[in-house]
């Protein structure tokens, strides 16, 4: 909503500096997004009225003329190109030195006089675009009849123009007037409403039209009136000046007004053109479905049995508070108007608006809600102004349709509440003044509650909470304290899958993983790469109706995918290592209900290690890598883990590893397959982990495993075993560990595998520390030996391993 | 005669001479086994051969032996000493290292921003005894919507540009991805029979709207909701003010002013006096030379809200908050675009 402080002035006295009333209009009333100062740069002393006396041929110039204009402080003679010039009128004036916009340039420019073909030039008569006004260089600026002759021009013509966003509910703030009533209460002057008087020398207006609400439920109220004899013919200027700063085409002075009204009063209009109204009557009633209208826009529309139309007698001659149709629109030929002023259901508008993709000046208003009296008084004002601008004569009475009238509501406000909702209390003045400033018709019920109606463009105002709002608001919230919560703490609620995340989170960067976030909605094409064809519900993601792009259409059902693109887009900008993780959702369907939201931990590795200078080696990071981080993420939760080899789509076989506890999976380690590292552009070996967190808390201890550390010290004693390269060398520690002997704790650690030269063919060495430990004593070498002895014959026995 | 049998102040002058050419560590301990080695070290054959002595000189002799031995393992103690010195020396002057190489990079990962943002926002709301819980993303309509009083055909609804999932039950549709963290007012107060509620939610929200420097589709919002008896709006101020100073500086001023929100009554927004400017520069980047920082929307529950959760709104009221969490991280950190932080770019999160 564009405001302009002149038009503002006219209903009330404010004289704060503009940025001081824009501050108090966001603090109580709507959000300013700017302002437009008109006339900013008009200098007072050089740029003036001035009235043109006399008009004369150049006698060098065919196409320019010479002007005598009165200044206020004696006549000057002008040279002038402009067609428009004539004597008598007020005009612009500008003096040698003002600063103006160049008529063919654009840009801006000082004054600087010389003789036009040779005649002397005391100064310049401006166009609007000179004053920057707007584009046109037509002719000069012709300034109305009352301006006064040697007044800064800037005092003349200048205003300020706000651009102002008000707020879902408060439909009477897109009007003038609405805007008005708040400054109004915020500045403590009395409102001045504009006038609504009309003689109405016209017939009666039952004896020219008749009017039908077929559906009250969706027509609160529906009003006309007829004007007739009307003269088309265009607005008068300051009309078409005020409709082109708030954004509005002048078109002829039938529409203008209804335009006006609007946008002073908040309340569209419609005006009809009586003699194409057949049968002289106005139907409201819900569509035919399939019924069709051409509106004013010149789009054949077809709607539905929801909408209401503006029917005549023979058919649709209106989308009802949305837009009118050309068969009635007003035209050069029109004498006669029938004029709407009615109150639509705003849900009803909105959704038609919405279905028709037709958002009009008058559609953004029904639907925010008008009180049902508003009809009435733009109806009266639009008929004032008929009155006076197109010379009509307005009918007697006026037809009014109101099946919607209501009491008015009452609202009682505990005085108390006030304070029980703020914090603090506000005084029966202050509470009084305010609500009555803003046109509440309020009485203090002693001792302690008020009496309140809301006035008839508050329909947004329902319950005491309401008024205390708006009381809040113009007493101003600068005066509200800031306290401290009171009372008692509700009690925690457990959240182990969300603390088991965090507790992830940083055990990831703790291992040197950077965290990424990425969008939630990817391509489906992409998902296809890392989910397997037979994983049901991962290859059926939801998707959404409108993607903001469509490559964030699909709601992921795997996050590897995400990790994959932002591992192959960093790779770009990176050499050496890469180490990323997100923690996040897969968005798992369910039927009928809202997808499973799978937390998830997924980490991508890969590249060289971090360069090392001045030490040898290209190394890359590789699987053992990625199973340390994970093995580093498990140890530090105190999950016992499992890694058996594995083979998942996507995922290398022989270099995949599916992790569990117990019997628990929760996750997996692999190289990422070649070929669909190779789809997401990535070129290089990639290791993944990927840890399901719901699956994972499920075997979180509440508390590490304790063993309180020996004080007798740890014998250790290093093997090389050989093996069957196809035996797992898990198998050889779990062999170690289970081994008992008296009390003393055994575990082995591989620390090398090697094959090659030395080894027989079909056998791997695997390079064995092995530690024994006694809580009650210091081991003997002999004792160790012992027990070396039996633990090599059982590893012989059972996994044929013998010491090389 | 036997090299044995040299005299032991021979022995010893030649022991010393040879002692005095060893340079290094090796050297030494040839030296060592040489002359004092266990098995044949001449000074070790020179005290065996003690025995071989006349009965009347063995006293003499075997002291001089034992003189000369222990001269040597002192001057080899000393020598070894000296040497270590010279050793450590070398290390401070010819080995010392250029100190301003670079160090060797370690592996070191980071929070995203936004994480460690909502870390920080979720403790300083902790500290007041506010509650942590969460809510799902894909959300139904009835939540989202008609819980938070905007229902269908409510002007409201263009406040939230929607993302709809593409799902129809019984011939419509209902499920979107949530637009705000406001549904998990509903959700939370429907587990809880009784007030009070103390409660934040954080999480992901998604909008259909066009990305540019300060807008992105996808964000982080915290929703703050404390419900009892005796909440009140200036509760409310105070809770955001500590908020402010905790992120922004202990020196922060807060104001609040009108807004609407269907779910709140009355609504407002709030806003903190510029931390970078205070206030003062018309040029700053930050708050655009208003000298104050829209930071967030709030608001006293709407009663019928409390009502619908089936406590007594005449005695029970509550406020709600919504917090932008990227906006945050954008102005803690002076971001000046939005689309990095789910651009993913290293050089980017490797900064915080």
């Amino acid at each position: 909503m564009k405001l302009l402080l002149s038009w503002l002035r006219e209903f009330v006295d404010v004289d704060l500096p503009v940025p001081e009333l824009a501050r108090r209009l966001i603090d109580a009333t709507a959000e300013v997004e700017g302002w437009e100062t008109i006339g900013a740069g008009w200098d007072p002393e050089r740029i003036r009225v001035a009235q043109v006396v006399a008009v004369e041929p150049h006698p060098n110039a065919d196409r320019l003329r010479l002007a005598t204009v009165e200044t206020g402080s004696g006549l000057q003679q002008v040279v002038c190109g402009a067609p428009n010039i004539a004597a008598g009128q007020k005009v612009a004036f500008a003096t040698e030195g003002a600063v103006l916009i160049d008529g063919h340039t654009g840009e801006t420019a000082k004054l600087k006089l010389r003789p036009i073909r040779g005649v002397e030039s005391a100064g310049m008569v401006l166009s609007e675009k000179e004053l920057g006004l707007s584009d046109s260089h037509e002719g000069i600026l012709v300034l109305p009849d009352d301006a006064v002759v040697g007044r800064p021009l800037v005092e003349q013509l200048g205003d300020v123009l706000f651009d102002i966003s008000t707020w879902a509910n408060r439909a009477d703030l897109l009007g003038v007037l609405g805007l008005a009533r708040e400054v109004s209460a915020l500045v403590s002057r009395p409102l001045r409403e504009p006038s609504t008087e009309y003689s109405e020398a016209g017939p009666p207006t039952e004896s020219l039209a008749s009017v039908t609400v077929q559906d009250p439920d969706l027509c609160p109220r529906f009003m006309v009136s007829v004007i007739q004899d009307v003269t088309l013919g265009p607005s008068p200027a300051w009309m078409q000046e005020r409709l082109l700063r708030h954004g509005m085409r002048p078109i002829n002075n039938v529409v203008d007004i209804t335009n006006y009204v609007m946008i002073e009063t908040g309340q569209p209009l419609h005006a009809f053109d009586y003699d194409l109204v057949r049968g002289k009557q106005l139907i409201a009633r819900r569509a035919v479905p399939g019924e069709k209208l051409v509106t004013l826009d010149g789009v054949e529309r077809e709607f539905d049995g929801q909408m209401v139309l503006v029917c005549d007698g023979e058919g649709p001659v209106s989308v009802a508070g949305v837009m009118g149709g050309g068969n009635s629109e007003v035209s050069e030929s029109t004498r006669t108007i029938l004029l709407e002023a009615a109150n639509w259901v705003p849900g009803n508008i909105r959704r038609t608006s919405m279905y028709l993709k037709l958002r009009s000046e008058a559609s953004l208003r029904f639907e925010k809600g008008l009180g049902p009296e508003m009809a009435e008084f733009a109806l009266k004002r639009a008929l004032h102004l008929f009155e006076q601008l197109t010379g009509g004569t307005v009918s007697r009475g006026v037809i009014d349709v109101y099946p919607g009238k209501r009491p008015p509501r009452t609202i009682i406000l505990p005085a108390a509440r006030i304070e029980q909702v703020l914090g603090y209390a506000i005084g029966p003045d202050e509470v009084r003044r305010i609500l009555s400033d803003l046109g509440f018709l309020c009485h203090h019920l002693p001792p302690d509650r008020y009496s309140v109606q809301p006035p008839y463009w508050r329909p947004d105002v329902l319950i005491a909470d309401d008024l205390i709002e708006d009381v809040a608001r113009i007493h101003g919230y600068d005066k509200l304290p800031a306290t401290k919560l009171r009372g008692s703490l509700p009690e925690p609620e457990p959240r182990p899958v969300e603390d088991l995340r965090e507790r992830v989170r940083d055990l990831a960067v703790g291992l040197g993983f950077q965290e990424i976030i990425t969008y939630s909605l990817t391509e489906k094409q992409k998902l296809e790469r890392v989910v397997a064809p037979g994983d049901v519900r991962r290859m059926a993601p939801l998707s959404v109706v409108n993607p903001v792009a469509a490559r964030h259409t699909y709601l992921r059902t795997s996050l590897r995918a995400g990790l994959l693109e932002t591992y192959a887009a960093n790779r770009r900008q990176h050499d050496g290592p890469l180490r990323m993780f997100e923690v996040g959702q897969e968005f798992l369907p369910v039927e009928a209900d809202l997808p499973h939201e799978r937390k998830v931990f997924c980490a991508l590795a890969g590249g060289t290690r971090e360069a090392r200078w001045a030490k040898a080696g290209d190394d890359r990071l590789d699987f053992f890598d990625a199973k340390g981080a994970a093995e580093a993420v498990l140890g530090a939760l105190g999950v016992p883990g499992t890694f058996a080899a594995a083979n998942e789509f996507g995922l290398l076989e022989g270099h995949t590893a599916r992790v569990a506890s117990g019997k628990q999976p929760v996750g997996v380690v692999a190289q990422v397959h070649p070929d669909t590292a190779a789809a997401f552009d990535i070129d290089e070996p990639v290791f993944m982990v990927e840890l399901w967190l719901e699956d994972l808390v499920r075997v979180l201890p509440e508390r590490p495993a304790y063993l309180a550390p020996s004080r007798f010290p740890e014998m250790r004693h290093d093997l090389a075993l050989l093996i069957d390269t196809a035996t797992p060398a898990v198998r050889l520690v779990d062999i170690v560990r289970s081994h008992r002997s008296g009390t003393v704790r055994i575990t082995a650690d591989i620390f090398d595998e090697y094959r090659g030269r030395g080894v027989p063919e079909g056998k791997k060495s695997l390079a064995v520390a092995v530690r024994y430990q006694a809580e009650d004593r210091t081991l003997t070498d002999e004792e160790v030996a012992r027990i070396e002895t039996g633990l090599l014959k059982r590893l012989e026995k059972e996994l044929g391993a013998v010491r090389r | 005669m036997t090299a044995s049998a040299a005299s032991p102040d021979a022995l010893r002058e030649e022991a010393l001479a040879a002692l005095s050419e060893a340079t290094d560590e090796p050297a030494l301990e040839r030296w060592r086994a040489g002359w004092l080695g266990r098995q044949d070290g001449r000074v070790t054959l020179l005290l065996r051969a003690v025995r071989e002595q006349p009965p009347e000189q063995r006293a003499a002799f075997g002291q001089a032996a034992n003189a000369v031995k222990q001269t040597l393992e002192a001057a080899l103690a000393e020598r070894q000493e000296s040497l270590k010195q010279a050793a450590l020396k070398a290390l401070s002057t010819t080995a010392a290292l250029d100190v301003t190489l670079p160090g060797r990079p370690q592996a070191i990962g980071r929070l995203h921003p936004v994480t460690q943002t909502l870390r920080d926002c979720i403790k300083a709301f902790q500290e007041m005894g506010f509650r942590v819980a969460e809510g799902p993303e894909v959300e139904w309509s009835a939540y989202n919507f008609d819980a938070m009083r905007s229902p269908e055909d409510h002007p409201a609804r263009d406040m939230w540009d929607t993302i709809w999932v593409d799902t129809l039950l019984n011939g419509e549709r209902k499920m979107l991805l949530r637009t705000h963290t406001s549904p998990n007012q509903a959700r939370v107060m429907e587990r809880t029979p009784e007030p009070p509620v103390r409660v934040i939610v954080p999480g992901k929200c998604y909008r259909q709207e066009a990305t540019d420097a300060t807008h992105e589709w996808m964000l982080t919002q915290i929703e703050g909701l404390a419900v009892d008896e005796g909440v009140r709006m200036s509760d409310l101020k105070g809770v955001l003010y500590e908020f402010a100073r905790k992120m922004f500086g202990q020196d922060r001023k807060v104001i609040f002013h009108h807004s609407y929100f269907p779910f709140v009554e009355p609504g407002v927004e709030m806003a903190m006096d510029c931390f970078i400017c205070r206030g003062s520069g018309a040029e700053c980047r930050t708050c655009h030379g208003t000298g104050w920082i829209e930071i967030l929307g709030a608001g006293m529950v709407h009663p019928e809200i409390i009502e619908n959760a089936g406590y007594d709104s005449s005695k029970v009221t509550g406020f709600a908050f919504g917090l932008g969490v990227e906006r945050v991280a954008l102005l803690r950190w002076g971001i000046e675009d939005i689309r990095h932080f789910y651009a993913n770019d290293l050089r980017f999160l490797g900064q915080f």
